[in-house]
């Protein structure tokens, strides 16, 4: 059992990616043995309205039941408290939001209440610190990086909200869940896409010293290739259980409240 | 068989408190990979007495003489470059010789000097001698300078190599930052320019690109400073391309760039 928390599916506006429609994600799951993965509309992520990608979502999770819908969540339109009720009626595991791509401030008000309403609603917000390193980024794609402060301002906006941030690397995780309370710390889920394997041995390191409960597998495909958050896992030295839990146990238990 | 061109150890003598637990790690790591070859370099101290960029003459020597201490204590998983860096050039040359007496393959070029200065000429001449091949780091598609290197791209490195058509250049690290499809397209019709895999970006498409921009046969594995993405671009290389293409690049492309004798199935 292998689920990936963050996949996308559609074309990525600053370069062409192979891979992008729900066949392909099938295959590239089968490749690597992953069972289910958690996808978003990639182009929708720069929509003015991001939410118009979400009923294509769902209708592709209908036709492939490995496939579950992450919809946007767009906290600066009219009516976005619907799009969230609706995510939680047709059971997504998470919803998400990006911030920095949709020109709203990581930590401004519309954020923060978008964190709350989805602490109420039991319903996981999922965001990530980037999807490209910034020295490889099309000219005009200038959208700064999630700052690590913004999500320490999110998880402490509501203390029923649970987050998944993708595509952090060891010192962002390490500044946030340092930063928090061990209660805060506990509503925060890392996935592993963006964490070193060896030489540095920086998932290893998280692993250690903040334990496996808080990190998922994700893999950030087809942006990135999935082997990599596979092979990392395999250079380790992890316990079964441990590893299970990574590779699907937490987020099943996140999914499940 | 499996080679990579593009590995780092850290010396006794560098910032780096962790240097044994690293050096450690990236030994049984890739033992666990099936590295057969680390082929690696120091460039000086890292920083800790001059830049890792700009290394003065004494850190160079010291680099290279801890490398050639650190195949001594691994015979059958290193080798290393000669790191130099060629504002001095007399300095320059002579490691390089000094290196090749001592068993080191290839010659690496950090960032002291843009790839198409005429500072480097001298030092290509000395590869040519050797049978060296140059490994050049890069900055896929520089398009500003950076602090602490004279970072250069693969236009520069063409234009080097143009100028050196008889000694092999590596370009390295085509996932270590910056627009890699920029440099496959400058290095497509450079045939003694080959593309080294290291780096930690392991970008879906960036693979197919490499192949199709200078085919199987100029295609290099290494990992740099992260395995795991060297890993999984092995990986799905091995999925993308025939089992025979897949052996080109993990060993025998190398093996065909490095003087005759310097890998243990040669």
């Amino acid at each position: 059992m292998r689920v990936d928390v963050n996949t996308f599916l559609g074309a990525y506006p600053w370069r062409r990616v192979p891979g992008t429609t729900p066949g392909h994600l099938v295959q590239a799951m089968d490749r690597v043995g992953i069972t289910e993965a958690w996808v978003s509309h990639l182009p929708g992520l720069w929509w003015k309205d991001p939410t118009e990608g979400n009923d294509w979502l769902y209708e592709t999770a209908v036709a492939h039941a490995r496939l579950k819908p992450v919809p946007t969540v767009h906290p600066g339109l009219p009516h976005w408290e619907e799009v969230l009720a609706e995510a939680a009626t047709r059971g997504a595991p998470a919803v998400r939001c990006d911030p920095q791509f949709l020109g709203l401030v990581p930590t401004g008000h519309e954020m923060r209440v978008l964190a709350a309403t989805c602490g109420s609603a039991g319903v996981p917000l999922l965001m990530s610190v980037r999807l490209e390193d910034l020295r490889q980024r099309h000219p005009l794609d200038t959208a700064p990086d999630l700052p690590a402060a913004a999500v320490r301002g999110l998880i402490r906006a509501d203390a029923d909200v649970r987050l998944i941030v993708t595509h952090a690397d060891r010192g962002f995780i390490e500044e946030v869940h340092f930063g928090c309370t061990p209660a805060e710390a506990e509503r925060l889920w890392w996935d592993i896409s963006w964490i070193w394997g060896p030489p540095e041995d920086h998932l290893a390191t998280l692993l250690a010293t903040i334990g496996p409960a808080r990190f998922l597998f994700g893999t950030g495909q087809p942006l990135r290739i999935p082997e990599h958050a596979v092979a990392k896992l395999d250079l380790l030295d992890l316990p079964a259980d441990a590893r299970a839990a990574i590779e699907a146990g937490n987020a099943r238990r996140l999914v499940a409240g | 068989m499996l080679i990579d061109v593009h590995a780092h150890f850290f010396p006794d003598r560098s910032p780096r408190s962790d240097w044994r637990e690293y050096n450690a790690s990236r030994l049984a790591a890739g033992d666990r990979m099936g590295v057969t070859v680390h082929v690696a370099s120091v460039l000086g101290t890292f920083g800790r007495t001059s830049p890792t960029y700009f290394p003065s003459m004494a850190d160079v020597s010291y680099g290279n003489d801890w490398l050639r201490g650190f195949q001594r204590d691994h015979p059958a998983r290193v080798r290393g470059y000669v790191a130099v860096n060629p504002n001095y050039t007399d300095h320059a040359v002579a490691e390089i010789t000094r290196g090749v007496k001592a068993g080191m393959i290839g010659l690496k070029l950090a960032a002291s000097r843009r790839a198409d200065d005429r500072l480097l000429d001298p030092v290509c001449v000395a590869a040519r001698a050797h049978h060296l091949p140059v490994l050049h780091h890069i900055w896929q598609h520089r398009r500003r300078d950076w602090p602490q290197q004279e970072a250069s791209d693969a236009v520069e490195l063409c234009a080097l190599a143009l100028r050196h058509p008889d000694v092999s250049f590596i370009l390295a690290h085509i996932g270590g930052g910056g627009d890699w499809l920029h440099s496959l397209a400058a290095v497509r019709d450079v045939p003694n320019v080959f593309v080294d895999l290291s780096g930690s970006g392991v970008d879906g498409g960036m693979l197919e690109a490499c192949v199709d921009a200078v085919g199987v046969g100029r295609l290099l594995w290494g990992a740099d400073m992260t395995l795991c993405t060297g890993w999984a671009k092995l990986r799905y290389l091995e999925r993308l391309l025939p089992s025979g293409d897949v052996e080109e690049i993990r060993w025998k492309n190398a093996a065909r760039l490095f003087p005759p004798g310097a890998f243990p199935a040669d």
